[in-house]
């Protein structure tokens, strides 16, 4: 599944992030460029001078425990929260100067659903298209329509939203983003209080908009829930952009580890460390170790070479939710 | 990146025609909201229940507010003497939750921050809410015109309308001066509303931001009662309200009303300028 992501980030993605976009340069190929954002609330850092890139086409997932400034993040690039200090841009255009161009073009959910509660469903999403310069009203019911059906709503489409179960209500927020052609979306948290089927519907929801050519950002404190379906990540913790870019280079910057079965555990131990294997422990006849770069053929070439027998040898990159526990720290508690 | 700008070329720079749709939808809003049909519920059942007590207690000549002891000569007086008695608390009551509710009820529940996304623009999202907020102060009044004017004639007919100056009015005109009467109250609650609507800015309680327009409603009535600060009177943006008994006088006496609208526009402009400052560069976290 993983390597599946891999692949479609490798076809889809027209430049991946070089992680050298200096400040104020905006790159039209990111669909999403922040330089130094930061806010602070009082004294609080929420978003502690970030630079995000997201690639037009990306899937990208917004990771970070709770409270780590993900919500806030995505406010300033709505044009919601004035940034303290630092720029943005989305699909190439500054915020909050053309903003209002640029958010025609992006469909948000942020922070939960919200509607007026004695509204139906569709009413309250033809609210939200009349409040829209840009949409037509002739073609306003089929859209609506469109978008209900496409988060599986059009049945209770007449139902009162205060009627709405959580899920429900998530649906309705999810189709509100969908009422224009969208060239991003920007999604935060969309499966919260949905069941697993529910969930399941809206990975292959994204799933089938990015293969439209809709560039996704999408948060989450859950990594499993968008690693499948993601080309890029980016992860935050306490306010800070502590890893980015395509999944395989996340997952490339945390250490591959060696693990070696041998009837000769102590020689293998030395034989290891000479060719500069760190962190080597020995436990019975396990030998665990930190290769760094070295390549597999070399390592198996020298133990046999000394004479350690190898009964079974691999190198494996960590997984990312170990890597996602060490990058985040606490793992996913709720952080300061 | 050239394969991109082309696929985006063709859509150009998007048209934007002005539309009343926002507009329309928030009349809806408010218009389709229970609280607000009971809210004029009650503003035309005190011309109703006006009318039916005199018809059967006729007071004597003399008793009773101006209007009211004229309700027998004229059905059209019980609109007025119904506009007296709710022009100081009633309809006041009813702007402030219309104002209140205007942006702190959208904050409050988050579909603030679903609108400012669609995009909307945060001037056009309080031109277009201080507009309903206008249109909501005709319904209040005409909440009590209409009823009042209609069981009036049913009750007392239609009889030629005497002025406060001693002279009299064809029916027709007499309809005209209801109708003046109608649009300066619903201008003068226009420009509280302007007061409302900066509130509403500033919190994201809708109750909240009602209480405190109906509190400073009630402080400016209890000024305006105080003779030591007779200067003060005339800036009070309630102080020519009550004046709206002039347009019953035969010739109209212009001097309180316009003054009056001049107060009227001046509070709605530097008020809705403040909410503006206050909500252009809002950081909206609700």
């Amino acid at each position: 599944m993983t390597q599946l992501a891999q692949e479609r980030a490798g076809a889809r993605d027209p430049a991946p992030d070089s992680g050298g976009t200096g400040a104020g340069s905006r790159d039209a190929t990111l669909a999403v460029q922040t330089s130094g954002l930061t806010k602070r609330f009082h004294h609080q850092t929420a978003v502690d001078s970030i630079d995000l890139a997201v690639p037009r086409g990306a899937v990208y997932g917004f990771l970070g425990p709770n409270g780590s400034g993900k919500t806030t993040t995505i406010r300033m690039l709505l044009g919601l929260v004035q940034p303290t200090s630092g720029t943005r841009s989305v699909l190439g255009m500054p915020i909050p100067e053309q903003a209002n161009e640029a958010l025609h073009r992006v469909g948000s959910l942020v922070e939960g659903p919200a509607f007026h509660p004695y509204l139906s469903g569709r009413a309250n999403l033809v609210r939200l298209d009349a409040a829209d310069l840009l949409a037509d009203p002739r073609t306003a019911r089929t859209r609506i329509d469109a978008a209900l059906d496409r988060v599986g709503l059009l049945a209770a489409a007449a139902k009162r939203y205060r009627a709405y179960s959580l899920g429900m209500r998530q649906r309705l927020a999810i189709a509100a983003a969908l009422l224009q052609p969208r060239e991003l979306l920007v999604l935060d948290e969309p499966t919260n209080g949905l069941d697993p089927q529910g969930t399941r519907e809206v990975r292959s929801l994204i799933g089938s908009l990015a293969s439209d050519g809709t560039t996704v950002f999408v948060s989450s404190h859950l990594l499993a829930e968008v690693e499948q379906i993601c080309t890029h990540l980016g992860v935050m913790r306490e306010g800070r952009l502590v890893a980015q870019g395509t999944v395989a280079e996340v997952r490339g910057a945390g250490a591959r580890t060696l693990r070696l079965e041998t009837p000769q555990p102590q020689a293998a131990v030395g034989v290891l460390e000479g060719l500069g294997v760190q962190e080597v422990t020995l436990r019975g006849e396990v030998v665990r170790g930190i290769p760094e770069s070295l390549g597999g053929e070399e390592i198996v070439a020298a133990l046999v070479q000394t004479g350690v027998g190898v009964r079974a040898f691999a190198i494996a990159s960590p997984s990312l939710e170990d890597l996602f526990v060490s990058l985040t720290g606490e793992g996913f508690d709720v952080s300061g | 990146m050239s394969a991109v700008e082309a696929a985006r070329a063709p859509v150009g720079r998007p048209r934007v025609l002005p539309s009343t749709r926002l507009l329309r939808s928030e009349l809806r809003l408010i218009g389709g909201r229970r609280r607000n049909q009971a809210g004029l519920a009650v503003l035309a059942a005190v011309p109703i229940l006006m009318a039916v007590v005199v018809k059967i207690s006729t007071p004597g000549p003399g008793e009773g507010p101006n209007f009211l002891s004229s309700v027998t000569a004229n059905g059209l007086f019980v609109p007025l003497a119904a506009l007296g008695v709710e022009v100081a608390m009633f309809l006041p009551l009813a702007m402030s939750m219309l104002a209140g509710d205007s942006i702190a009820g959208e904050a409050n529940i988050g579909t603030l921050r679903y609108l400012l996304t669609v995009p909307v623009d945060r001037t056009r999202l309080l031109a277009v809410k201080y507009a309903s907020l206008c249109i909501g102060a005709l319904w209040g009044v005409l909440a009590v015109v209409v009823p009042g004017a209609v069981i009036g004639l049913a009750l007392f007919g239609a009889g030629p309308l005497p002025t406060l100056s001693g002279t009299e009015l064809g029916f027709g005109a007499g309809l005209w001066r209801l109708v003046l009467v109608s649009l300066y109250l619903s201008a003068g609650l226009a420009a509280f509303a302007a007061i409302g609507l900066f509130i509403s800015t500033l919190t994201e309680q809708p109750i909240g931001a009602a209480i405190a327009a109906m509190i400073v409603n009630i402080v400016a009535w209890i000024l305006d009662s105080v003779p030591q600060l007779d200067w003060l009177h005339p800036w009070l943006f309630m102080h020519d309200w009550l004046s709206f008994a002039d347009l019953m006088r035969d010739p109209i006496h212009w001097g309180n009303i316009t003054h009056g609208l001049w107060i009227d526009l001046a509070y709605a402009v530097v008020f809705w300028l403040l909410s503006w400052a206050r909500f252009s560069g809002k950081d909206v976290t609700s």
